[in-house]
C-alpha cells in the first residue's frame, strides 16, 4: 500500500497522519444502524461501512454501480483509494435534465477499526443540474477515505453541499475532483463537525471559458478535533470566476486549517479569484493555520486573498447585551452571523435549512 | 591574480548600458586559490588574524554546512552552484589601509563613480550629498569606513567586522550567530565558514547615532562569491538608521552572494535598516547576474523595541531572501516594507516571517511585487503567533502588479496563530495596469515608459516613502530605469 | 428613577469620574452637557456596563436596583437603554432579527410572552411608519454599510421598539444633519410619559431645541459643576465652558 503522505509534503505541513498510521484496521463488516440516518424526503443513497445497501436506498435511475477506474494520480491519498476502493456510486445525468436533489449517506458503526475507500464519479452532460446532499455519520474507530470525481459538461451545474459529521474517534479524509467546462458552476460548500481529524481536498480546474466554482467551508470544532481544508484551483481558460470562502471556530484544543492555491495559466485572462479565510479563536489553546496562495501567470486578472483571526469582537458583544440578549446568545448570533458568507452557495432551500439546523445542532452539544 | 584587462573605452561603453554600474576595476588583487575546504576556511581566519574561538566557529559552520542540502522549496530556478568552482577570498593587495589616504586611489575614485563619497571632506562640502557614514566594502574586504572619528565621539562603534573582532571581542563574541545560528540554513552555515568581512555597528545606550550609517557592497572581481556579515546591536534605548547598497560588473557567469545580516535590539532600542539591492541583474536573455542568496533578521530582544526593515530589491538575477523579526520584547514592533521588481528573466523570492512571542507585540509588513518580462516574482511569509503572545497584532498587505503576459506574480503566505486574543489581518491583490491608468496619463502627455513609471512608483508609494530621503530618490530612478523595455 | 450618588471611575489608572450626583425622577428628561473629556460617555458606560471601566466608589440605582451590580444584559432587561454614540456594526445579523431576538431576550427576563415572526413585523413596521424611516432599514444588516444618521435613526426605533423607561442618549447629534435630528428627537418625544426618563448627553445646545430637557447639569473633570433649567443650555452656548472645569 502507497504511504500515508507526512508532514515533510508541502501539501501535508499541517496536518500529521501519525495517529492515523498508528492504528490496524481491519476489513468492514455490514453493521446495523444504531441513529436515525437524516431523511429530506429526497432520493437517497445510503453506504453503510463503505458498501452499498440497497435497502435503505431509493436510488433513481441515473445512479449506477460503482466502476473501478485507473487512476495515475501522484496523491497519496488517491493512490491509496484507488488500491483499495470495493464501492461507490456512478452518477450520469444526461443532457438538458435537471435531475432535481438527492442525498448521498455514508454511516459507518464500527466495532473494531475499519477503514473504506469509497470511489464516487458524477458526470453533468451539457445543461444539466443536480444538487447532491452529502452526509457523512457514524460511530466508531474508522478511516473514511472517499474520493469523488466530478465532471461537468458546458453549462452544468452541480450543487453538492456536505456535512462531516464523523464520529468523535474517525478519520476523515476526502479527495474531491472537479473538471468543470465552459459555462459550467461547481457549487459546493463544507460543513465540518465531527471527526477526530479530518481533511477534505478539492482540485477543481476551470477549463473553459466562463466557469465558475464556489469551494466554501466552515469549521466548527472542539475539543481535539483537527480539520484541514486544501484546495488548489486551476484557472486554465479567460473569463472564469472563483470564489473560496473559508470560516473556522474553533474551541477548546482543537486546530483550523486552510490551505489554498489559485493557479491563473497565462491563457487564463480576465481571471476573476477570490479567497477569503477567517478564524476565531475562542480559547487561549485554539490554533488556526492558512496558506492561501495565488500563482499567475495572466496579466489580466483580477486575484485576491485575504485573511483575519482573532476571537469574537467585544464591542459586538456589549452591543448586543445592551440590547438585552445575554451573553451566550449574542455569542451564539454573532458566530452564526460569521458563518454566513461561507453558506452562500447554498441555493438548495431544503438543503440550507438541513445545514443550519446542524450549526445550531452543534452549538446546542456544547 | 584577478587579471582585469578591459580598457577604460570599454568601461565607458559598459557604464553607457542600462546597467549604470557594470564596469569592473582595474586593481590588482589577491585571491585564495578556488575551491572550499577547512584549508581555506583556516586561511581566511589567519589572513584576519583572528582568534581560536572565531576559526573553531568557522570550522563547526564549515563542517556543519558540508552536511546540509541546497533549500530547493522557493520559487527559483539555477543550474547547480559549483562551490568547488568559486573563490571564497579577494581583496586588494597590499597591506590594509590604517586611514583614508592610504586607500588605493582607483577604489576611491570607483565609489566616486558610483556615487557613494569616500572622501569625507567631499561629502561634507557636497550641497546635495547626504552627511552619510560609509563602510565600503569591496569583494572580500572592507577598504575604508568614513567618519569614524565622529561617531566614535557619540561613542558609536561603527567599523569592518574583522577589525571588530579584534578590537571588541566580547561584543562580537556575545552577538554573532545569537540572531542567525550557524546552521540556520544552508547559506548562513557557508557565510559562517567563510565570512571575510562585514560591517560592525554598536550604538551604547541612549544614544541616537548622529548621522545615518551605511555599507556600500561591490562585487568585482570573478568567480568570486561575496560573503559579508553585518551584526549591528542597539543597547538600551539606543537608535540608528542603516543603509545598505550593492552592485557589480556586468558579467555573464553567475555570481554568488550570500550575506548574513544580524540586529540585536535591546529595552526601548530602535533599528531601521534600509536597502537599495542593486547587484547586476544579468541581461536581457538572462545570461550573469548575481544570485543574492541572503539571510537577514533581527531580534527585537528587548522590551519596546522596534526593528525596521525595508527594502528595495530590483537587482539580482535570484535573489532569495527574508529579513525577518523576532519579537521577543513585551511590546516590541516588526516592520517590513518591500518593493521587489523583476524584468527579463530575474526570479526573485523574497518576503519575511514576524515571530510574535512577546505580549503586545505588533507587525506590519507591506510588499509590492512587480513583475515584467519573463521574470518570476514570489512573495513568501511567515506571520507565527506563538501562544504567549497575547495582544499581538498583524498587519499584511501583498500586491502584486503584473506587466506583460509572460511573466508570473506568487504569493504564498503562511499564517499561524496560537493565541485567542491576537488579531492577525492579511490582504494580496494581484492586478495589472489599468488601460484607463495608462491613456490618462498618456493625454496628458507623459511617454509610455514615464507613465508606467508614474504608475508603478505609485504602486510602490506605501514602501518608499520608509526609505531615508536621499535613497527614495535613488531607489524611483531606479524602478524606472529597470523597466526600460518592459512595455510598448 | 435614576439614582447615582457619588459616583467614581477609572479607566485604567486615569480617574474619570470624580463622585458625581445626579437624581433623574420619572418622566423627566435630563441633558448633560460638557466640554471633552468631561467624563460624559464614561457615564452613559458604567451606566450601561460596559468592560472596561472600574467603579471606584459611589452608587447607580434605577428603580431602587442596583445597577452597576447587573451584567448589561440585565439592565436592558430592568428599562435602560443606551443609544450608542458610535453604533456597532453586525455584519451577517439581520436587523429585524436583532431587535426581535433582542426584545424577546428582554421581554422574557420580564416573565411576559415572547412575540412571533409576524407580530414583531406588525410592530416594527409600525414604529418604522411613525419614525418616516425606510421600510428596508430591517433587512438590512445591523448598522453595515448605514450612513452616520441611518446608524442614529436605527438606535432610535431599537429605542422605539424596546420601549425603555430610562434611555441614554450618548451624543446622539453628533454628525447628524438637522433632518436626522429632527428625526431622533421626534422619537424621544414621542416616548415621553409619566414613566419615561431620558439622559441627555451632549456637547451642543441645538439638540435641546428639538429635545426641551427639565433640568441641565454641567459635567466637568468628573463632577456636576453646575446644575439648572432649560436656559442654562443657552448661557453655555453663549460663554462656553471656560472657567467651568476649575469649579
Amino acid at each position: 500500500m502507497t504511504a500515508l503522505p507526512t508532514r515533510k509534503l508541502e501539501a501535508w505541513r499541517y496536518t500529521e497522519l501519525k495517529s492515523l498510521a498508528a492504528i490496524s484496521f481491519a476489513e468492514p463488516k455490514p453493521a446495523k444502524i444504531s441513529a436515525p440516518l437524516p431523511d429530506l424526503g429526497l432520493p437517497r443513497i445510503v453506504f453503510v461501512n463503505g458498501s452499498f445497501n440497497a435497502a435503505l436506498s431509493n436510488a433513481p435511475d441515473f445512479v449506477g454501480p460503482f466502476a473501478k477506474v485507473l487512476d495515475d494520480s501522484a496523491l497519496p491519498l488517491v493512490q491509496i483509494n484507488a488500491a483499495n476502493a470495493q464501492d461507490g456510486i456512478t452518477i450520469d445525468i444526461p443532457a438538458g435534465i435537471d435531475a432535481g436533489a438527492i442525498m448521498l449517506i455514508s454511516y459507518a458503526n464500527a466495532a473494531e477499526p475499519i477503514a473504506f475507500h469509497p470511489r464516487h464519479r458524477i458526470v453533468l452532460g451539457t445543461n444539466a443540474t443536480l444538487t447532491i446532499i452529502e452526509v457523512a455519520l457514524g460511530q466508531g474507530v474508522y478511516w473514511h477515505n472517499p474520493v469523488t470525481d466530478i465532471t461537468l459538461q458546458e453549462g452544468a451545474t452541480l450543487g453538492h453541499y456536505r456535512l462531516q459529521d464523523e464520529s468523535a474517534e474517525a478519520f476523515h479524509l476526502a479527495t474531491i475532483r472537479a473538471d468543470i467546462a465552459e459555462k459550467a458552476a461547481y457549487e459546493s460548500f463544507s460543513l465540518v463537525v465531527g471527526g477526530k481529524l479530518s481533511r477534505a481536498e478539492f482540485h477543481t480546474n476551470l477549463n473553459g471559458p466562463n466557469a465558475s466554482t464556489h469551494l466554501n467551508a466552515a469549521q466548527l470544532l472542539r475539543g481535539r478535533q483537527h480539520a484541514d481544508f486544501t484546495s488548489v484551483v486551476g484557472h486554465k481558460a479567460p473569463n472564469c470566476a472563483s470564489r473560496q470562502t473559508v470560516k473556522s471556530v474553533l474551541f477548546d484544543h482543537a486546530r483550523g486549517v486552510f490551505q489554498g492555491r489559485i493557479e491563473v495559466a497565462q491563457i487564463a485572462q480576465k481571471t476573476d479569484g477570490y479567497q477569503m479565510n477567517q478564524a476565531l479563536l475562542l480559547s487561549p489553546h485554539a490554533e488556526i493555520d492558512i496558506k492561501p496562495e495565488l500563482e499567475i501567470f495572466a496579466d489580466d486578472v483580477k486575484c485576491s486573498h485575504g485573511a483575519t483571526i482573532g476571537a469574537l469582537d467585544p464591542e459586538q458583544i456589549f452591543y448586543l447585551r445592551s440590547r438585552g440578549i445575554p451573553e451566550d446568545q449574542a455569542r451564539a448570533m454573532l458566530i452564526r452571523a460569521f458563518l454566513t458568507e461561507a453558506l452562500e452557495p447554498v441555493t438548495h432551500e431544503a438543503a440550507r435549512t438541513f445545514l443550519e439546523d446542524a450549526i445550531e445542532t452543534w452549538w446546542a452539544r456544547k | 591574480m584577478a587579471a582585469v584587462t578591459e580598457t577604460l573605452e570599454t568601461v565607458d561603453a559598459l557604464a553607457a548600458q542600462k546597467y549604470k554600474y557594470g564596469f569592473e576595476t582595474n586593481i590588482a588583487m589577491d585571491e585564495f586559490p578556488k575551491g572550499l575546504n577547512e584549508n581555506i576556511v583556516k586561511l581566511i581566519s589567519a589572513k584576519k588574524n583572528e582568534p581560536e574561538w572565531l576559526l573553531a566557529w568557522r570550522l563547526k559552520a564549515y563542517a556543519l554546512w558540508r552536511s546540509m542540502e541546497e533549500p530547493d522549496w522557493a520559487r527559483i530556478k539555477h543550474p547547480p552552484i559549483d562551490y568547488e568552482n568559486l573563490y571564497y577570498y579577494a581583496a586588494p593587495s597590499g597591506p590594509e589601509p590604517k586611514s583614508l589616504d592610504e586607500v588605493d586611489p582607483e577604489l576611491i575614485k570607483m565609489y566616486d563613480k558610483l556615487g557613494i563619497p569616500l572622501n569625507e571632506r567631499a561629502a561634507l562640502a557636497g550641497v546635495d550629498s547626504p552627511n552619510v557614514a560609509v563602510d565600503a566594502v569591496f569583494d572580500s574586504v572592507s577598504v575604508a569606513t568614513t567618519f569614524r572619528e565622529t561617531l566614535s565621539k557619540a561613542g558609536v562603534i561603527f567599523c569592518p567586522i574583522s577589525e571588530a573582532v579584534r578590537e571588541h571581542p566580547d561584543l562580537v563574541k556575545e552577538y554573532l550567530g545569537s540572531v542567525v545560528s550557524i546552521g540556520d540554513n544552508y547559506f548562513s552555515a557557508l557565510n559562517s565558514a567563510v565570512f571575510s568581512d562585514g560591517s560592525f555597528v554598536y550604538i551604547p545606550k541612549g544614544v541616537r547615532c548622529p548621522m545615518e550609517l551605511s555599507t556600500y557592497f561591490r562585487i568585482n572581481a570573478r568567480n568570486t562569491g561575496q560573503f559579508e556579515r553585518t551584526l549591528i546591536i542597539a543597547a538600551e534605548g539606543a537608535s540608528v538608521s542603516y543603509l545598505e547598497g550593492c552592485t557589480a560588473p556586468m558579467r555573464d557567469e553567475n555570481q554568488l552572494h550570500a550575506a548574513v545580516v544580524e540586529l540585536v535590539a535591546l529595552d526601548d532600542a530602535k533599528i531601521k535598516y534600509s536597502t537599495v539591492q542593486n547587484w547586476y541583474p544579468g541581461d536581457a536573455e538572462g545570461k550573469g547576474g548575481i544570485y543574492n542568496f541572503v539571510t537577514k533578521r533581527g531580534n527585537c530582544k528587548g522590551k519596546n523595541s522596534k526593528i525596521s526593515w525595508t527594502q528595495v530589491e530590483t537587482g539580482s538575477a535570484i535573489t532569495w531572501k527574508y529579513p525577518s523579526c523576532i519579537l521577543k520584547g513585551d511590546n516590541s514592533v516588526g516592520e517590513f516594507y518591500s518593493v521587489a521588481l523583476t524584468h527579463n528573466y530575474q526570479q526573485a523570492d523574497t518576503g519575511t516571517k514576524m515571530i510574535h512571542i512577546g505580549k503586545n507585540t505588533t507587525s506590519t509588513i507591506i510588499s509590492k511585487g512587480i513583475s515584467a518580462g519573463h521574470s518570476n516574482n514570489t512573495y513568501r511569509g511567515l506571520v507565527k503567533i506563538l501562544p504567549g503572545a497575547s495582544g499581538a497584532r498583524n498587519f499584511t498587505q501583498c500586491d502584486s502588479l503584473l506587466i506583460g503576459d509572460q511573466c508570473g506574480a506568487h504569493t504564498v503566505p503562511y499564517i499561524e496563530s496560537r493565541n485567542m486574543s491576537a488579531k492577525v489581518e492579511h490582504e494580496a491583490t494581484t492586478s495589472k495596469i489599468a488601460e484607463d491608468q495608462l491613456f490618462y496619463c498618456r493625454s496628458r502627455g507623459l511617454s509610455e515608459e514615464d507613465a508606467v513609471g508614474l504608475i508603478v512608483n505609485g504602486f510602490c508609494k506605501d514602501v518608499l516613502k520608509e526609505l531615508p530621503m536621499e535613497f527614495a530618490v535613488e531607489a524611483q530612478k531606479l524602478l524606472a530605469v529597470s523597466l526600460e523595455g518592459s512595455v510598448g | 428613577m435614576l439614582d447615582i450618588n457619588n459616583l467614581t471611575a477609572k479607566i485604567g489608572d486615569k480617574e474619570i469620574l470624580r463622585g458625581v450626583n445626579l437624581t433623574v425622577p420619572d418622566g423627566e428628561i435630563h441633558a448633560i452637557m460638557g466640554p471633552n473629556g468631561a467624563g460624559k460617555s464614561t457615564l452613559s458606560y458604567v451606566l450601561s456596563g460596559r468592560e472596561g471601566y472600574e467603579v471606584t466608589g459611589g452608587s447607580a440605582t434605577y428603580n431602587g436596583q442596583d445597577l452597576l451590580a447587573m451584567e448589561p444584559e440585565q439592565r436592558a432587561a430592568a428599562g435602560v437603554f443606551l443609544a450608542f454614540q458610535y453604533p456597532v456594526e453586525l455584519p451577517g445579523v439581520g436587523n429585524a432579527n436583532f431587535i426581535r431576538t433582542a426584545l424577546n431576550s428582554i421581554r422574557r427576563a420580564r416573565g411576559e410572552a415572547e412575540l412571533d415572526a409576524v407580530a414583531f413585523l406588525k410592530l416594527a413596521r409600525a414604529a418604522i411608519k411613525n419614525l418616516s424611516m425606510p421600510d428596508d432599514m430591517l433587512k438590512r444588516n445591523v448598522n453595515v454599510g448605514f450612513s452616520g444618521g441611518e446608524k442614529k435613526r436605527n438606535e432610535v426605533l431599537q429605542m422605539a421598539l424596546l420601549n425603555p423607561g430610562l434611555a441614554i442618549l450618548d451624543e446622539t447629534d453628533s454628525g447628524l444633519d438637522i433632518d436626522a435630528l429632527k428625526i431622533v428627537a421626534d422619537g424621544v418625544n414621542a416616548l415621553r410619559s409619566p414613566t419615561f426618563s431620558a439622559l441627555v448627553i451632549t456637547h451642543y445646545q441645538r439638540l435641546l431645541d428639538h429635545i426641551v430637557p427639565d433640568y441641565v447639569h454641567v459635567l466637568a473633570a468628573g463632577r456636576i459643576v453646575r446644575s439648572g433649567g432649560p436656559e442654562l443650555a443657552l448661557e453655555l452656548e453663549a460663554h462656553g465652558y471656560a472657567g467651568l472645569e476649575a469649579a
